[in-house]
């Protein structure tokens, strides 16, 4: 199979996915006891029944379920997520404000877990059962074992209360893109990719060992090529398929981890916005963060495939 | 071999020639052969049980594990129907007592003492008491919710994985779908549909949370269902469900016990989550999450301007000791069921 074939394929495939998603979201917020519009009409009780079933049809909310979801879709593909119940805002316009601070959030913590993990894990494989390698694991299982949410508190606690290194709070929202908020960055972008810095880490060991006893290893060696050679152009190639293969999965968690990263940091992304929307019952935004969350990690997945099967063709035969 | 044996007694045995242990009339006294060792075979889940106790860290593990569900446990008396089922009190506390009430001296945020050995909450209560309490919530959830899912799991990988073609195929379409959103974020939705609560935390982690293990018991099933002793099952006329139960789920079993148990740990970590994000337990409960959360905004700006770090520290270092203790016994597990072939332990799905 091509290349192309195998990434059609797979596009392809994601379409019962994509229905699925969309009807999970629709689903879970259908069964709310409450729409929107019950929840206007409680705040304003003026509003007479025939008023009430203008809202709603107004709102896409009159007719039988099917005809509701087909409503919803058909806006929802032309990007109307319909508006904020309080403000009347646009909610795809609350999300396009939203959108780049997680995507900031969530690269640096990418970046963050690949820069600590790799080097850790080819270490930690090399020198595998000696004491270098007990501390990297034990280190890696505390990452993977420690509450995001009171990490984030003790790095505060740490750093910026005891150690005065970062600020709380910005002390100003600058721009995303202005240099210093970099700085702001450090604390929940580390926060955040603890979990997957140390998710590769195992991986990287486990697959890492495995690969150095195989054959290929053996010959390299008796060639006399430098170890440093083999580990890094030889092995390392190898083992980083395992590590693709995991991406989709630390994806989907570094976007659930940024709702409580965001939280504690008080970052204004979507995470952030999720909770303040669950909170004051903004069906619409939450509905939308949710269809979003779920399309990102599709997304994901197919990248995470597409990569997989370019490093390692034998997959497209599977 | 000079002499053959009857072999009426012993059709259809397979005999190692050359070396004939019923015919060894002298043993080395220190071997621990015994006449009944030799015919007993030992069982995947004994040889993996004497693996698992030889490993040190695994063990003490479980050793956490369980004192820490023990001072759950025994951290209060524990009423039932107006009958007191467990009566001893290793907390000396109520969890809500306040105690400036009753001690004047004592005032909010007071650091750790030897009264208070992990000194007092911002709403003057003994946060020691407190911690030991709140593993009743987040434990005996993770427990429970594992519980659940795992069945629920892996009937659901069974029956997919067995039956296959258009079944399994719509059956894993929908395991995709759960799989586009994260768990924690489904969770959070149905707790904002349900609102708080001890059997809506259950719920909410436990309604999508059975994804993962029917993915992993139908991978293991189709590997399974190609086996000689599946074949010879049918072969003899067993029915379906039979086949399914009797023969391909107890095989199925080792990685699915190692997901369970490393799943626990993620299930703490998502009750402390909602928790900490004011979704989980009504407010003021002594649940670690919420915990963590009530002293969220007083960990920046303390009374007289100290840092309450006892606040935050005891009941997220809780939650990290006993989540790093199931992490430590799942991969013990994996280390003793040799279920690593499937990549369970390695973080993730296959």
């Amino acid at each position: 199979m091509s290349l192309r074939r195998f990434i059609l394929k797979r596009i392809l495939s994601l379409i019962p996915i994509m229905f699925g998603v969309s009807v999970i979201t629709f689903g879970l917020f259908h069964l709310t006891p409450g729409d929107p519009v019950s929840q206007l009409v409680a705040l304003n009780p003026d509003v007479s029944p025939a008023e009430e079933e203008q809202l709603r049809r107004r709102w896409g909310l009159s007719g039988p379920v099917w005809e509701q979801y087909l409503t919803w879709v058909s806006n929802v593909l032309v990007g109307d997520f319909g508006q904020e119940l309080r403000t009347g805002r646009e909610v795809s316009g609350i999300i396009a404000t939203r959108l780049p601070e997680t995507i900031a959030l969530g690269l640096f913590g990418w970046v963050f877990a690949l820069v600590i993990a790799i080097p850790t894990g080819i270490y930690a494989a090399v020198k595998k059962d000696q004491l270098g390698d007990t501390v990297s694991r034990f280190i890696a299982l505390s990452g993977i074992s420690i509450p995001n949410f009171w990490l984030g508190l003790m790095l505060i606690l740490i750093f910026s209360l005891y150690l005065g290194l970062f600020p709380v709070l910005a002390p100003s929202r600058l721009p995303l893109y202005h240099p210093e908020m970099l700085w702001y960055l450090i604390l929940p972008g580390i926060t955040i990719g603890t979990a997957a810095a140390a998710s590769i880490m195992r991986v990287m060991r486990t697959s890492m060992a495995e690969e150095l006893n195989k054959e290929y290893v053996t010959a390299a060696r008796a060639k006399g090529l430098p170890e440093r050679q083999v580990i890094l152009k030889h092995v390392l190639r190898n083992s980083l398929i395992s590590v693709v293969t995991l991406a989709a999965t630390l994806t989907a968690g570094i976007v659930a981890g940024s709702v409580v990263v965001e939280v504690v940091f008080n970052w204004p992304g979507l995470g952030y916005e999720f909770i303040n929307a669950i909170n004051q019952r903004e069906i619409n935004i939450v509905m939308a963060i949710t269809l979003f969350t779920g399309l990102f990690v599709i997304l994901a997945n197919l990248a995470a495939d597409i990569i997989y099967a370019i490093l390692d063709p034998r997959i497209r035969y599977d | 071999m000079t002499e053959q044996r009857n072999t009426h007694s012993d059709r259809g045995r397979i005999r190692v020639t050359g070396f004939d242990a019923d015919r060894v009339r002298e043993r080395e006294p220190i071997s621990d052969w015994t006449d009944e060792a030799g015919d007993e075979a030992v069982g995947r889940w004994h040889r993996g049980l004497q693996r698992f106790v030889r490993n040190r860290s695994a063990m003490g593990a479980v050793v956490i594990v369980v004192l820490m569900s023990l001072a759950a446990i025994f951290a209060r008396p524990i009423e039932m129907f107006g009958f007191v089922i467990q009566p001893l009190a290793l907390a000396p506390y109520e969890p809500t007592t306040i105690l400036y009430l009753q001690d004047p001296t004592i005032s909010t945020y007071d650091p750790p003492s030897w009264d208070h050995p992990m000194g007092v909450d911002g709403s003057g209560r003994d946060l020691y008491s407190r911690v030991l309490v709140g593993g009743r919530y987040s434990i005996s959830i993770g427990f429970i919710v594992v519980g659940l899912t795992a069945s629920f799991g892996l009937i659901y990988g069974a029956i997919s994985g067995y039956y296959g073609g258009n079944v399994d195929e719509v059956m894993m379409r929908i395991v995709d779908t759960i799989f586009a959103f994260p768990g924690l974020i489904l969770a959070l939705i149905i707790v904002a549909i349900l609102g708080g609560g001890y059997w809506q935390l259950v719920l909410a982690f436990s309604l999508f949370g059975w994804a993962g293990y029917g993915r992993l018991v139908r991978g293991e099933v189709l590997k399974i269902k190609e086996s000689e002793y599946v074949l010879a099952a049918k072969a003899l006329g067993a029915r379906d469900l039979s086949v399914v139960f009797r023969h391909i789920a107890p095989n199925a079993m080792p990685p699915l016990i190692v997901l369970a148990s490393l799943n626990i740990g993620t299930v703490v970590i998502g009750v402390a989550a909602l928790g900490f994000l004011g979704l989980g337990m009504d407010p003021g409960t002594a649940e670690w999450g919420t915990m963590l959360d009530e002293t969220r905004e007083t960990l920046i700006q303390g009374p007289d301007g100290r840092i309450p770090w006892w606040a935050t520290v005891y009941p997220g270092g809780a939650i990290f000791l006993f989540v790093m203790s199931m992490n430590m016994i799942g991969d013990g597990i994996n280390d003793a069921l040799d279920a690593q072939q499937t990549g369970v332990g390695r973080g993730g799905e296959e």
